[in-house]
């Protein structure tokens, strides 16, 4: 176990580890997002409420889902980064703060242009949508104090101090739709208890929930293994490696 | 298809317009958070090889003069 543990905090096997899975990660995730946007798009039934707009639910939802569990991918490297000092955690810290603002811009954009039709409005200072864009800031303020600090030890537990605070919001995103009166509806997929969406909807949507992690770890590997090519392209493992 | 035909999928009952341009602009956004790290690792890694045969042509260079 400590082995395993260790392992994830050494530069050359984590490339290596990434160099392996990413050549048949990449095309397994492009076509599952390809064919899960088909079936959402083309094969699942209208919704008898809202017609075809619902449709958006297929990308709006697995986006705004893991943007909130990146968070926390987020939030726990920069602990460990914070609390033992592992360069590694930093460097996937930081990885994942990118992928987190664009999956949180996906889910907002989306988010707009299905309130249109839905609600009337594409914007509207809701609960949900309010703490999901703080959710955004929080991303991309993680990205943008680390470019500000020239002392880069400093940067990353700066970066660390922001991620963890900004845990607190998570919650509230969370249980926004049922502490305040929303426009948002509540969620429809539940982990205990029946959920209120039929299987012909609610597979697609599994599928592409499912699709969208594959494709956080696939971002988060590539980003992981960029930063490591810049920090040890000095480095004998690396060099030995791209040469062969 | 749930549809009857192509016109239909994307007309969606004048709802297409935004189903098509929320699945564009995500896709949009996907392909470029996808192509940046690939892109910038194929640079970087053509930088380290040219700068590895850099250092193997100096070496040659200095055993051939001693």
């Amino acid at each position: 176990m400590w082995r395993i543990i260790h392992q994830f905090g050494s530069p050359p096997w984590v490339y290596r580890f990434c160099d392996k899975v990413i050549p048949w990660l990449m095309p397994i995730t492009i076509v599952a997002l390809l064919g899960g946007s088909v079936w959402g798009l083309l094969f699942a039934p209208t919704d008898y409420k809202q017609g075809d707009s619902y449709r958006i639910i297929y990308i709006h939802v697995p986006a705004a889902v893991v943007a909130l569990a990146g968070y926390y991918v987020m939030a726990l490297a920069g602990l460990v980064s914070l609390v033992w000092r592992v360069k590694l955690a930093d460097t996937a810290m930081r990885a994942a703060a990118p992928i987190g603002a664009a999956y949180t811009a996906i889910a907002l954009i989306t988010g707009a242009i299905w309130g249109k039709p839905t609600w009337g409005a594409w914007w509207v200072w809701d609960a949900r949508i309010t703490s999901m864009l703080i959710l955004f800031f929080l991303y991309v303020g993680v990205i943008a104090l680390f470019e500000a600090y020239e002392n880069k030890t400093v940067a990353a537990r700066a970066c660390a101090i922001l991620s963890l605070v900004g845990t607190v919001n998570i919650p509230i995103i969370y249980k926004s739709v049922d502490w305040w009166y929303s426009l948002h509806q509540p969620a429809s997929i539940k982990f205990t208890g029946s959920s209120a969406i039929d299987a012909s909807m609610l597979y697609p949507l599994l599928g592409m929930i499912i699709t969208f992690y594959a494709l956080f770890a696939l971002l988060m590997m590539l980003n992981l293994k960029q930063s490591l090519t810049e920090e040890y392209a000095q480095s004998a493992w690396l060099n030995k490696r791209l040469a062969a | 298809m749930y549809f009857d035909s192509v016109a239909d999928a994307l007309a969606m009952s004048g709802h297409g317009v935004f189903v098509w341009g929320a699945y564009s602009i995500s896709f949009v956004i996907i392909f470029f958070v996808l192509l940046r790290p690939v892109m910038s690792i194929r640079t970087l890694n053509a930088g380290i090889r040219q700068e590895a045969l850099r250092k193997q042509s100096a070496q040659v260079a200095q055993q051939n003069a001693s």
